[in-house]
């Protein structure tokens, strides 16, 4: 771009706490896992418990993300995201046992790669349903939430009664590559490799995502439309046809958290999306609608928090999310990192 | 008439008839229709009106979504199985029950608005949705005190039950204690419906309508904007919560099943949508023609996939257990092309 | 007399129920500033928005040199070379300085002739080019916003109220950078409530009552007949 300024910024210097309110959320995933090392007695219980519930909190980002951009774009909000998840699942799952014999082999290349063509498969699925159901369900009601809940809770339903239809009423037991299953042991505790995988993946979406957004033009667009998408359109760009790219992409990768999520579970159900949903908008409720970093921070910490408690008291761990997102809202009402709209 | 009715008139021929008709077949099912299945199909619409028209006075009338309401349903439900439970049978315990439930339910609904609605009101569905899936996992986990997926069966006062005779018959109908569960719930649904009619014609009602048409308008006339909404939400609650404790009447029984699951709370969006939002009349239209369509219609639905045997997909599309499908597509394009409902329309026929 | 770069013809807009414009008719010439003048509330910001396409004209034509851009979407009539700052500046606060001015340049990046010339108007800028935008004081916005319609080349320039609420000294460097931009043979609508500024760079003004223009001519004219001022805007002029 264009040369940097020579002398520096001449802005006052803040008070210690307003320089690190916007650190604040980022603080709070450590936060959480030292307040869970405290509570568990056993170090490596409390790693393996780190560990899936980072795996966890990665998937839920993958799913949310485009929950939250889709509305901070286009103010839209979709109750039928789950849909994505389901069918993104049921496709990946049913291309992978197709490849029955390259998941089942002990070799780490073929199982890799029919992990890569469920997921393709899967996200191309996704994709192209989010482009029809966009077309189709949304753009009819744009501008109108009431209207947008009732028809995109509707298309969730059809799309659940869908996959019955096509995929029979019964859930559908998997199980993982060979070379996915099991774990590894790390300072004496058991780390299943497939959610360091999981972890992985969501560290590469997350980066990717970060990359998009803050260095290419069209992540430009998408940021600045977030925040006046009027003005957008003013200087010139289609935000309509980014709006339809960004629904079109969140979709795919609410696929991709769909075959993530089912391989996770080990069992896949028309549901399971629906079932995601009460985690996904607890997640973007608390990051703040419409940020993709609010909507990590906020992945981490649910899934943290499932984890730790799941483990000291099983039957809390979903009411603990809702105190966790009640603690929040009452630190900050918008969110972790609230989206500055332009009126 | 216009005082019982609170001046809200049906302001339409057809739509009065019609009205009339549900009252006069609801008022006198046990005698017109005689059968245990339909008069409980009778009783169902009763509870399924209030239940409908309680969310109408959010939905309609304050233009905010819930996915709640089954839970506020749920929790007057369980409120009268646990009471009787632990106190004994007895019309005590039912008071009690009714009681605690609509104050429980109000008190859950203070918090979910206060924390919600301050904000913006698309968050209450998105939080609503998060709550009360995590109770009704949390009714199904705690099975000592609830019953866990099996629900509680309980007695209900020896004056509701099949088993008490107050007299022999008339017009060929026993006079046994059923008929009078029957009549204690039809009553119930009948006071609680002309209350919330009442609450909707009176000056609240019109300020939530006010609200619902421009919020920033009513903010700047002076109106506090979140004190009505999250007033509306916990009336709604609570009366939802006393549907839900006719029902359990009616039923001694409950389980996550009938009263908390989210079919039960997508139910409730179609009749809504179906009879019309923003009038009450509505929900009884909606109420009545979806609990008729849902125990007569299924049928025709199954003996549909048997005539189309052998071509492929189609018998499980129209099968039975598709129900939904259908019920979602019928949704969706009556949202679109349809949002006044069948009053809305019968009301624009005029 | 040329053809005019922007002609509208009996435009009516309504927004929700009120009748906002009731038959606007106005041109601006090439290369010259037009002022759009007249009490609040009359609908000279409705215009503009008209004009851009965020609000929709139901009845009346607007022609962009000579094309019709009545119906085409904003984003279309933006590419077509109409330059907009809103009166809310309509900046983009978490991105930053140098983000807003990149996205302001649709066809490319900016010449650094071009930059250069923004940054002597704007001074500002440059020092806080990788600032968020958000982070910036209400002049320096302000700033940013000409800057963002200066990155490039427009045919036309539709500019809302520059001056609100900005103190004397940043009005002063607004009028010199919008006398720079007029210098360069720019064609500006340009709506201004402080009356020095307007005679200052205003060549023709067209004041609106009532969604309707009432009186069109030379702002030299204007400006120095006290009782015309008086009779078309009243004493809201006199005030700033």
């Amino acid at each position: 771009m264009t040369a940097a300024p020579e002398h520096a910024p001449k802005m006052a210097q803040a008070a210690l706490a307003d320089r690190i309110a916007p650190y604040m959320p980022v603080l709070l995933v450590p936060i959480l896992a030292v307040l869970g090392f405290l509570a568990i007695p056993s170090t490596s219980s409390w790693l393996t418990l780190t560990v899936s519930g980072l795996a966890m909190g990665m998937m839920i980002f993958i799913m949310a993300s485009g929950l939250t951009l889709v509305f901070g774009l286009m103010d839209v909000i979709n109750f039928g995201h789950g849909a994505f998840v389901s069918v993104g699942a049921f496709v990946g799952i049913s291309v992978l046992l197709m490849m029955g014999h390259m998941v089942e082999a002990p070799s780490l290349m073929l199982n890799l790669t029919a992990l890569m063509v469920a997921v393709v498969g899967a996200m191309a699925a996704t994709g192209v349903m989010g482009w029809a159901f966009e077309k189709v369900i949304v753009e009819p009601v744009y501008g109108h939430h009431l209207k947008q809940i009732l028809v995109t809770m509707g298309g969730l339903i059809v799309v659940e009664q869908l996959i019955i239809v096509l995929w029979g009423p019964e859930e559908i037991y998997i199980s993982r590559p060979e070379a996915l299953k099991g774990a590894i042991t790390f300072a004496g505790a058991a780390l299943e490799k497939y959610r360091l995988v999981a972890v992985a993946v969501g560290l590469v979406v997350f980066a990717l995502m970060r990359f998009v957004l803050r260095r290419t033009k069209i992540g430009l667009i998408v940021r600045a439309g977030v925040q006046n998408g009027e003005m957008v359109q003013a200087l010139g760009y289609r935000l309509r046809l980014v709006f339809i790219g960004v629904f079109v992409a969140g979709s795919a990768l609410a696929g991709l958290g769909g075959v993530m999520w089912g391989l996770y579970q080990e069992v896949i159900t028309a549901h399971m999306g629906n079932h995601a949903m009460i985690l996904i908008f607890i997640v973007v409720i608390i990051g703040g609608l419409g940020s993709v970093e609010g909507c990590f921070i906020g992945a981490l910490l649910v899934g943290l928090m499932q984890n730790y408690v799941a483990f000291l008291e099983p039957k809390a761990a979903l009411i603990s999310n809702i105190g966790l997102m009640v603690a929040i809202l009452m630190w900050r009402p918008m969110g972790m990192i609230p989206v500055v709209k332009a009126k | 008439m216009q005082a019982v009715l609170s001046g809200d008139m049906p302001r339409s021929k057809i739509l009065a008839l019609i009205l009339a008709g549900i009252l006069i077949c609801l008022a006198l099912a046990p005698f017109l229709f005689p059968g245990v299945r339909t008069v409980d199909t009778a009783a169902r619409i009763c509870v399924f009106i209030v239940l409908v028209a309680s969310y109408d006075l959010l939905l309609g009338y304050g233009g905010i979504v819930s996915f709640a309401h089954t839970m506020f349903f749920g929790i007057g439900a369980y409120g009268v199985a646990l009471a009787s439970t632990h106190m004994g049978r007895g019309f005590d315990a039912i008071a009690v029950g009714a009681a605690a439930g609509a104050l429980v339910a109000a008190a859950l609904a203070l918090i979910i608005g206060l924390f919600s609605l301050r904000v913006r009101a698309i968050f209450f569905a998105m939080i609503t949705l998060a709550v009360a899936s995590a109770v009704a996992v949390l009714v199904s986990q705690l099975s000592g005190l609830t019953g866990g997926e099996d629900g509680l069966t309980f007695k209900t006062p020896r004056e509701l039950g099949p088993a008490f005779k107050f007299g022999d018959k008339l017009f060929g109908v026993k006079l046994n204690g059923k008929l009078l569960a029957y009549y204690f719930v039809f009553f119930g649904a009948l006071i609680l419906f002309l209350g919330l009619l009442r609450v909707v014609n009176s000056p609240f009602g019109r300020v939530l309508q006010a609200i619902r048409e421009n919020d920033f308008r009513a903010e700047a006339i002076g109106y506090r904007v979140v004190f009505y909404r999250v007033a509306a939400t916990c009336l709604s609650a609570a009366v939802a919560a006393l549907a839900g404790s006719l029902y359990a009447v009616w039923l001694r029984y409950v389980g996550p099943d009938t009263t908390l699951s989210m079919e039960i709370m997508i139910d409730i969006l179609l009749m809504v949508v179906i009879g019309g939002m923003g009038t009450m009349y509505g929900a009884v239209i909606g109420a009545t023609l979806f609990v008729l369509a849902q125990n007569y219609l299924q049928n025709l639905m199954g003996a549909a996939s048997g005539l189309v045997e052998g071509v492929p997909i189609l018998p499980e599309l129209l099968s039975a257990d598709r129900w939904l499908l259908w019920l979602g597509v019928l949704f969706i394009l009556s949202v679109y092309f349809f949002p006044t409902g069948v009053v809305g329309r019968l009301r624009q026929g005029n | 007399m040329p053809d005019p770069i922007l002609k509208l013809e009996g435009v009516y807009t309504n927004i929700a129920q009120y009748h906002i414009l009731q038959g606007v008719d106005l041109e601006v010439p090439r290369g010259a500033v037009t002022m759009l003048l007249g009490r609040n509330g009359v609908g000279k910001t409705t215009t503009l928005r008209t004009i851009i396409g965020h609000w929709r004209a139901h009845k009346g034509r607007i022609l962009l040199d000579g094309t019709d851009i009545t119906s085409m979407p904003t984003p279309a009539i933006a590419r077509a070379g109409v330059g907009f700052v809103p009166e809310d500046m309509g900046i983009f606060s978490d991105l930053t300085v140098e983000e807003n001015m990149v996205l302001a340049a649709v066809s490319g990046p900016i010449d650094s002739a071009r930059l250069d010339w923004i940054f002597a108007a704007f001074p500002p800028l440059k020092t806080f080019w990788k600032s968020e935008a958000g982070n910036l004081s209400g002049g320096q916005k302000q700033m940013l916003s000409i800057a963002r319609v200066m990155a490039e080349e427009r045919q036309l320039y539709l500019i809302d109220e520059p001056t609100k609420g900005l103190a004397p000294a940043i009005i002063s460097t607004m009028a010199k950078a919008l006398k720079d931009l007029k210098d360069q043979g720019a064609s500006i609508l340009l709506v201004e409530q402080n009356f020095a500024v307007a005679k200052a760079l205003g060549d023709s003004a067209n004041v609106m009552d009532d969604g309707r223009m009432i009186w069109s001519g030379e702002m030299q004219q204007l400006a120095t007949d006290a009782e015309l001022q008086e009779r078309l805007m009243g004493l809201s002029l006199e005030a700033h």
